[in-house]
């Protein structure tokens, strides 16, 4: 690269990060070459120049593929790159996700950041990668072998000499690297940070307390319109007519949008264009009815067609299923959820003269690049992308979705428009986390062990991710005229050929044996795991923790139901089935922590009446291989109003070296109470043709007045581990501590989520 | 359209807007503020909450022409970056926030109960903010912040 194209380049940095307001990036005079080197299909980049620019003053600009979704990553990777690059966090300046600058690193999702960017590749290796070069280059100029040399806080100087040293700008600075990562570049180990492993505080919240954080719905580009969109009235209904008379002439009005069945409004300001929205007489032929809530759940056991897939199979579950003298069954019902960011989904796009940028709070810049390219025919080097944090995220909610919005309504104009959602649109067309039916069944051997574990799961899909190239995944994708990704039929299941637990389908007590190699975290061998998808009426997509919550609500239920049928202590018959000494190892520590009382659950003093309390236990190995977690919960229950309150959550977490105790701390917190909400209030509800739950009175998460719990997190560091994931573990394990808890209580197993007052309340009278 | 005069943080503004247009609308894009924020248009999130003569007023559900004259402050006119007010600094402090969106109708709905209840006990804190989202859970750093904000206040 031209040392006058680098300098462009970092200028245009400056810009912007601070004002989306000013002209888009991409045509700042990025060359061309560097974006094309860094688009590499989300595996980032090799070319150290594509993460690290050391300007002459010293000061370091890092760029990231990986996004801040309110989880603090943001600050925690600002820590990472001071921390290998041996600089004071405050001369770090972060770029995060936006296709002119940064590497491609797909969707900031799956609590992949964490191991992504903090182990050996991508980020933290750039930063490794160019202390290295730097020490090498200083070793030349300085005429000392680099084992003689220090690196601080940005000045390299001779050990024996301090007074001979060179700084990093004086090195490099301005320059290209002109390297690439490499990938024996040796880190700072967790044991000599000084910046990562601390508290470091979050950036972004002087800026968010005070009013001037600007989230991508503060976005504002000059010449920018305003737009609504008309979504149908109901699942499945096609325009008949749009009358556009029925808005000519109102204020403000620019223009009345078509395509297929997406419609839209463009008008000056906001408020005009919610009026027109609201006039505009569209007229729909309605869909096929809605299957009924009703019996929803069973029905999805006979759906046809199904993809049958099997995680795990040791082909003698039948057997020892047969041959047991003790069988345990049970059946766990999972309902669709919400994302439902607290703020509804936005974007601004400027699409004009065949090209296009949007500005998105989507998780995946580099993949909505491509499928933006698809719904506007445009070739993706023409769709510029820039992400600005919106509310909480938590999976697939409307990011995407109002991205495309945006862009056809610009695209129809031809000037900039922002398009906010409104609460019903949001909630009515949102990717739900997934449904769940889930069937459980143990062999017990005549000394109280589990001698096998059969698992059987149905669950509902439609759309998803629109990834790069599958718009009709969301809502106006669809409605524009693409296809979502539906179910392909695959019925028998093939025989598994390795062993993959991204999902939680297996449980965390069996071996997971497959092809003769044991990639499992328990003890039990015989194992089978047999899930059906089936065809969705809603959109669905990743809702934190996608099916990996309801699959540990499931096994963490069965896992104490068994336990109890055993008459053995939850925590002591967890440890006796599993395998893994860090799993092992957060359950120890939670219920150390939380002053676990080795007993059978429930608890000896039941009555009928009144107020019960009790605790419970659940713990997770997050997709099989990223991040550890147990959680004890303690509920009371009030048996005659079967309302439940969780009291307390003891959490043990353990997800590597730790970059950010407090961060992770907030994580954690947040988790178990969204897990809290989840497990208590969320569902989603519809009749014959649409969903009900449009507003905050018909889906009703936990609102700050709610009674919370005492919080008490236990950290494990693991210096010498790999980093994992860590901001989805403990949402995973709290709805199974608190059916748990609830059991232990008041004898009363509740199966079906979330447990209302009526569940609860039914459960407590199936009691025997 | 008709001129509508609104007093924001102590600067007076005058303004060429529909007169049913929420005030929400015209503090985001007439003002270009980013404090209020719309979470629901429904008044049932607290997102947009800002003070109409020192009350917490849901924004979305709240007209312009209803508010003229009157002085509104936003989150901005409590502090700033270089000189956070104390519930924004007690916010800080207690790092406050995962996605942030809710802080506006936090602080605020807080501010405005405190200012006029200075000795609220924990509960009436809880249930003066019963009408507040947070989606993240941040509940108890939240409720931490505003006790520690209290505390300062009565000390």
């Amino acid at each position: 690269m031209k040392r006058r194209t680098f300098l462009k380049r970092s200028g245009a940095l400056v810009v912007g990060i601070s004002a989306a307001r000013s002209a888009p990036l991409v045509w700042f005079g990025v060359d061309p070459a560097v974006i094309t080197a860094q688009r590499l299909d989300g595996a980032g980049s090799n070319r150290l120049d594509s993460w690290i620019a050391i300007a002459a003053d010293g000061s370091v600009t890092a760029y990231t593929g990986k996004c801040e979704l309110g989880h603090g990553l943001y600050t925690a990777q600002t820590q990472l790159v001071a921390e290998e690059l041996g600089v004071p966090f405050s001369r770090v300046t972060l770029v995060q996700c936006d296709t002119a600058l940064t590497p491609d690193q797909g969707t900031t999702s799956g609590a992949q950041s964490h191991p992504t960017n903090f182990n050996q590749a991508n980020l933290a290796l750039a930063g490794a990668t160019a202390r290295e070069a730097l020490m090498q280059r200083a070793s030349e100029k300085l005429n000392a072998p680099i084992d003689q040399l220090t690196a601080v806080d940005g000045v390299i100087r001779v050990n024996a000499d301090p007074a001979k040293a060179v700084s990093y700008g004086d090195l490099v600075g301005g320059r290209p690297f002109g390297i690439t990562l490499n990938t024996a570049a040796r880190r700072r180990h967790p044991r000599e940070w000084k910046v990562l492993g601390t508290p470091v505080p979050r950036l972004e919240i002087p800026a968010i307390v005070t009013g001037e954080f600007e989230y991508v719905q503060n976005v504002r580009v000059a010449g920018m319109l305003h737009g609504r969109v008309v979504r149908p009235p109901a699942a499945g209904a096609t325009i008949a007519t749009v009358d556009e008379r029925s808005v000519s002439g109102l204020p403000g009005l620019v223009k009345v949008v078509v395509r297929k069945n997406f419609v839209g409004v463009v008008a000056e300001k906001p408020w005009q264009a919610i009026q027109a929205a609201g006039k505009l007489k569209v007229s729909w032929t309605a869909g096929p009815d809605l299957p009924s809530y009703r019996d929803f759940h069973d029905r999805l056991r006979t759906q046809k067609p199904t993809r049958d897939t099997l995680l795990v199979n040791s082909e003698d579950v039948d057997q020892k299923l047969g041959a047991a003298s003790n069988v345990v069954k049970a059946t766990y019902l999972y309902p669709y959820q919400m994302h439902v960011s607290v703020g509804t989904a936005c974007a601004v796009a400027d699409v004009q003269n065949g090209k296009a940028t949007i500005w998105s709070a989507s998780q995946a810049v580099y993949p909505l690049k491509s499928s933006a390219a698809m719904l506007l025919g445009l070739q993706p080097d023409d769709v510029h992308v820039v992400f600005r944090m919106g509310p909480g995220c938590y999976g697939c909610n409307g990011a995407d979705t109002v991205s495309y919005d945006a862009a056809l309504l610009s695209q129809a104009v031809g000037r900039p428009v922002r398009v906010q959602l409104t609460r019903k649109d949001e909630m009515s067309w949102e990717n739900y986390g997934l449904a769940f039916v889930i069937d459980q069944r143990a062999a017990l051997a005549a000394d109280g062990t589990i001698a096998a574990w059969d698992h059987e799961s149905w669950s509902p899909a439609k759309g998803g991710r629109p990834g790069a190239g599958s718009p009709g995944n969301v809502v106006t994708g669809n409605l524009a005229g693409f296809e979502p990704a539906g179910v392909a039929p695959r019925s028998p299941a093939p025989a598994p050929t390795a062993f993959a637990n991204n999902s939680n389908a297996v449980p965390a007590y069996v071996t997971g044996t497959v092809a003769g190699r044991r990639g499992g975290t328990g003890a039990i061998a015989s194992q089978r795991v047999l899930t059906h998808n089936v065809a969705s009426p809603f959109f669905t997509g990743p809702l934190r923790s996608p099916e990996r919550l309801q699959n540990t609500f499931a096994h963490e239920s069965f896992m104490d139901e068994i336990a109890a049928r055993v008459k053995a202590d939850p925590v002591e018959y967890r440890l006796r089935h599993l395998s893994d000494p860090r799993l092992m190892e957060v359950v120890r520590a939670a219920a150390k922590h939380a002053g676990w009382q080795s007993r059978p659950s429930p608890q000896p003093n039941l009555h009928p009446t009144g107020e019960a309390s009790g605790r419970g236990i659940s713990c997770v190995l997050y997709e099989g291989d990223n991040g550890y977690c147990a959680m004890v919960a303690e509920v009371a229950v009030n048996q005659d109003s079967g309302r439940v309150t969780v009291t307390r959550c003891v959490i043990a977490n353990d997800c590597g070296p730790i970059s950010n105790p407090d961060g992770l701390r907030n994580q954690l917190e947040g988790g178990a109470l969204q897990g809290m909400s989840r497990a208590l209030l969320e569902e989603v509800v519809w009749d014959d043709q649409k969903v009900t739950s449009v507003d905050w009175r018909s889906y009703r998460p936990l609102f700050l007045g709610a009674d919370v719990p005492a919080i008490e997190t236990v950290l494990i560091d693991q210096p010498d581990a790999r980093a994992t994931g860590a901001g989805e573990t403990a949402v995973t394990v709290a709805v199974g501590a608190i059916a748990n808890a609830i059991f232990d209580a008041t004898g009363a197993r509740i199966r079906q989520a979330p447990f209302t007052p009526e569940r609860v309340k039914a459960a407590l009278q199936l009691r025997s | 359209m008709s001129v509508l005069t609104l007093t924001v943080n102590g600067k007076s503004h005058s303004l060429d807007v529909d007169p049913s247009t929420p005030l929400l609308y015209v503090l985001s894009d007439d003002l270009q503020l980013r404090g209020p924020k719309f979470g629901c248009g429904l008044g049932q999130c607290g997102s947009c909450t800002v003070l109409v003569k020192g009350q917490a007023v849901r924004s979305c559900v709240t007209t312009a022409a209803s508010v003229a004259g009157a002085e509104i402050t936003t989150i901005e006119g409590l502090g700033t970056i270089a000189k956070p007010h104390p519930i924004q600094q007690a916010f800080i402090d207690e790092q406050a926030a995962q996605c942030g969106f809710c802080v506006n109708g936090v602080i605020m709905t807080a501010k405005a109960f405190l200012d006029r209840n200075p000795k609220a006990t924990t509960p009436e804190i809880r249930q003066a903010l019963s009408g507040v989202l947070c989606r993240c859970g941040t509940h108890i750093r939240m409720l931490r912040a505003i006790a520690r904000y209290a505390k300062g206040v009565n000390a």
